[in-house]
């Protein structure tokens, strides 16, 4: 008895003790679970969302507002013909196994990656890269086979992150990285826990303890915040709820930009959308805001071109596409479809698809266009419309950071052919110089607005509903990550 | 007695057989790779080869079967093409959450059924049936979602009394895992309670009407006694029937109650499976879940014969 007495006086002062100072636990919740855990061969953001940074982290990293940061290299040399780089990793960094991370962890990495056998699901990141040597236990050379002015930015990627060799057998079920975190437990279906690594070479982080919870039903999520279930929600899949949190002084709501340029897209292979009189009349007879406010509850920038409205080089080029059902009538009866014409509109299941393009499809009806929607579970979307390239029209969020360089691979889904654009895009990854990059992104902007290649609807935007006491969140989202590195709880 | 017994076994083996095949098929003929869901929109046409042949996707479909089939007769169910596991380990974990459930809410199905049901006959036509006929009216035809939503809002959001939703899991305790599967568990049970209680009055109604029950009042038995002692126990065979459909039911079909208060459960795993294309867990879940639907009625064939003698020389 007197056992059970003491334990459970233990709790209560245990407790006592929690309650008097901060917290260092948190409970963040999400919607998708990660279907394993390793970021470097998968394309599931689920996974980056629970280990980007916190468990892994790459040679550089992602800051909050989307700049390349130094990671494990604290700094580099580019040489003069920018073909080769140096790069000097941190001193005294180790796995969370307690092996030292170095130079060979490093080749090692970004060969697995340019493998043949290679399963990551960005290998185009790592094209370009001739040789990486170990010169050194601390500095490694990258020499690539043409000047490459975005390979610290996808150096960033979640899918480029160190790995050792030590622990890749096992890393599905038990990542082993050098990040601020370590992996605890995985309970599938359930949750993931992460406890603070006390070992960790920069600044360690501030809580103890943190639990990533899987709810996947928008419902759900909205009772599991307002029980006060779970600290914070990162991407809240039910943005009509967000008034009601902005109201309760118990809860705040950060509405932050993302990577992913939501559009419409047309397959330019398919008559008549071949035709860029009727692509260009599409784009006038879509009235963004409507989409935006009917599909999105308001969230979301519009966009005239396939780019993120905060990247510094963004153009705002809605005025080329804006509404004008009577222009969108007159174009269509120009290229000679003043009686309109009918094609298919393919839905993948995100909510921004299935609500937005039944708001489209009766804007385009306005015009005379008939679109036959319909509705596809993700497998059968990347199998008949991304694949496939069978469809007329379909609505996706093109999460990846900085992708227009999609609209140069002719054989990609919606099938743009322009050799110019082309042109443009193999001299943007050549050119190192940042005004000349700039220029250069400029004219690849405008090249794909004025041949009105999809319907640029709107940036999509990712809520987080907090505690309100909770501090050092990401409000935007660079990449698809929630970095716990630098969250606290206020007293 | 033993053909009997060997042909029914036969019959359940040939039974299985079928359904393999039919799942195996109707899985296989619904477009989509497991590989594409994996490697998303970037993705190289030789990293989608890689990961094809790692995961045995080459492979012709009859191969596939096969393998399928003959590691599952020795116990293997193959490893998920997603999660990179054994599959066989997380219908483990899921069942551990399931099983409970369905147990729980068919206990508390039986406990609500049993007494409302027995109380509504033997008052036929007074307040009291019409009070328990009208709740269970509103029970069948309330959505069980739809009640589940209504009790998180009074009991996690409103009282605090339960979170809401999750698994504590039962490493933390016999009672908080239970705990967690109550609201869940009222939410499934009220629904099944309500058809049990009227089927449980309509089967005592009608073995109320039999002559063996006027022979029995005529002996003196008042009428709540020939109720106990005779007429309940011939009103069982159809509420055997519907408990038996309903277990079926609470292990297969708890898929949305299982979203609404996000419980790692079989229902979440097929559910998920299905749209990752992990077709192995998918034939393998269902495979599971058809074998218990056979067990359930192999059992409640066996419960028939208990209640009711006449069917045992059959």
């Amino acid at each position: 008895m007197t056992v059970i007495r003491n334990v459970a006086l233990g709790c209560v002062l245990g407790m006592l003790a929690a309650m008097a100072s901060a917290k260092t636990d948190i409970v963040v919740g999400q919607q998708l679970e990660p279907p394993h855990l390793d970021p470097t061969s998968a394309a599931a953001g689920a996974i980056d969302q629970v280990l980007y940074s916190n468990v892994f982290e790459g040679l550089t990293r992602f800051g909050p507002d989307g700049s390349v940061n130094p990671g494990l290299a604290q700094s580099w040399d580019i040489s003069e013909d920018g073909l080769t780089y140096m790069f000097s990793l941190q001193p005294g960094v180790t796995f969370h196994d307690g092996t030292p991370m170095d130079a060979a962890d490093v080749k090692f990495t970004l060969d697995r990656a340019r493998d043949e056998t290679s399963q990551n699901a960005q290998k185009a990141l790592f094209e370009g890269i001739e040789a990486v040597e170990v010169i050194d236990d601390l500095t490694v050379k990258i020499t690539l086979t043409a000047p490459n002015g975005n390979l610290l930015f996808n150096l960033a990627w979640g899918d480029a992150v160190i790995v050792a060799p030590e622990s890749i057998g096992e890393i599905k079920q038990m990542p082993v990285g050098t990040g601020a975190f370590k992996f605890e437990d995985w309970v599938q279906g359930d949750h993931i826990t992460l406890l603070r690594n006390p070992d960790y070479w920069g600044s360690p982080a501030k809580l103890d303890k943190a639990t990533f919870k899987f709810i996947d039903d928008p419902t759900a999520a909205f009772a599991a915040m307002m029980a006060e279930d779970v600290d914070v929600f990162g991407g809240y899949p039910a943005p009509e709820n967000l008034p009601q949190f902005e109201a309760d002084p118990r809860f705040q709501v950060l509405v932050g930009s993302t990577e992913g340029e939501t559009i419409l897209s047309i397959n330019n292979q398919m008559e008549p959308l071949g035709d860029v009189k009727v692509r260009e009349a599409i784009a006038h007879a879509i009235d963004r805001q409507a989409v935006i406010d009917g599909a999105m509850f308001g969230l979301g920038t519009p966009i005239g071109t396939h780019f993120a409205p905060h990247h510094p080089d963004y153009v705002d080029l809605t005025g080329l596409s804006s509404y004008d059902p009577d222009r969108a009538r007159a174009l269509l009866a120009e290229a000679g479809f003043a009686d309109g014409f009918t094609t298919t509109l393919k839905l993948p299941p995100p909510s921004y698809a299935r609500r937005g393009g039944e708001i489209i499809q009766a804007q385009l009806r306005e015009v005379g266009i008939t679109a036959e929607i319909s509705n596809l579970e993700w497998s059968q979307w990347l199998e008949e419309v991304f694949k496939g390239k069978n469809f007329g029209l379909t609505i996706v969020s093109h999460t990846e950071p900085f992708d227009i360089g999609i609209y140069a691979r002719p054989d990609y889904y919606f099938q743009y052919d322009n050799p110019a654009f082309q042109a443009l895009n193999t001299a943007l990854t050549a050119e190192a110089d940042p005004a000349m990059r700039s220029d250069l992104l400029v004219q690849m902007q405008r090249t794909i607005a004025e041949d009105f290649v999809n319907g640029f609807l709107f940036q999509l935007a990712t809520p987080t509903v907090a505690n309100a006491k909770v501090r050092g969140l990401w409000k935007d989202a660079p990449t698809q990550a929630t970095d716990l590195t630098g969250v606290y709880w206020e007293d | 007695m033993l053909r009997y017994f060997a042909r029914r076994v036969v019959s359940l083996g040939l039974s299985l057989l079928v359904a393999s095949l039919v799942i195996f098929v109707a899985l296989e003929m619904v477009p989509g790779d497991p590989a594409a869901f994996m490697l998303g929109l970037n993705a190289q046409d030789d990293t989608l080869a890689a990961l094809r042949e790692e995961l045995g996707l080459n492979q012709g479909p009859v191969a596939r079967y096969i393998s399928w089939i003959v590691g599952m007769v020795q116990g293997d169910f193959g490893t998920s093409y997603t999660y990179r596991t054994p599959v066989s380990g997380m219908i483990a974990d899921r069942l551990w959450i399931s099983l409970p459930l369905a147990l729980y809410a068919l206990a508390l199905s039986v406990l609500i059924a049993f007494p409302a049901g027995i109380w509504a006959a033997s008052k036929r036509g007074k307040l009291a049936d019409v009070v328990v006929m009208g709740t269970t009216q509103l029970g069948v035809a309330i959505p069980n979602f739809w009640f589940a939503m209504l009790m998180v809002l009074i009991f996690a959001i409103n009282l605090r009394w339960f979170s809401a939703g999750g698994f504590a899991g039962w490493d933390a305790g016999l009672l908080p895992g239970l705990k967690s599967l109550t609201l869940p568990a009222i939410a499934l049970a009220l629904p099944q309670a309500s058809i049990l209680a009227r089927v449980m009055r309509s089967a005592l109604l009608d073995t109320l009407g039999e002559d063996y029950i006027r022979t029995a009042r005529a002996k003196g038995l008042s009428r709540g006694q020939a109720l106990r002692r005779h007429a309940l126990r011939n009103a069982m065979i159809p509420v055997l029937t519907i408990i038996g459909l309903q277990f079926s039911f609470l292990m297969a079909g708890a898929i949305i109650i299982e979203n609404v208060f996000f419980l790692p459960g079989l229902g979440q795993l097929v559910f998920k499976a299905i749209s990752a294309r992990d077709l192995i867990v998918v034939e393998s879940v269902v495979m599971l879940l058809v074998f218990a639907v056979i067990v359930v009625n192999f059992t409640v064939d066996l419960a028939y014969a208990w209640v009711d003698p006449r069917l045992r020389g059959r």
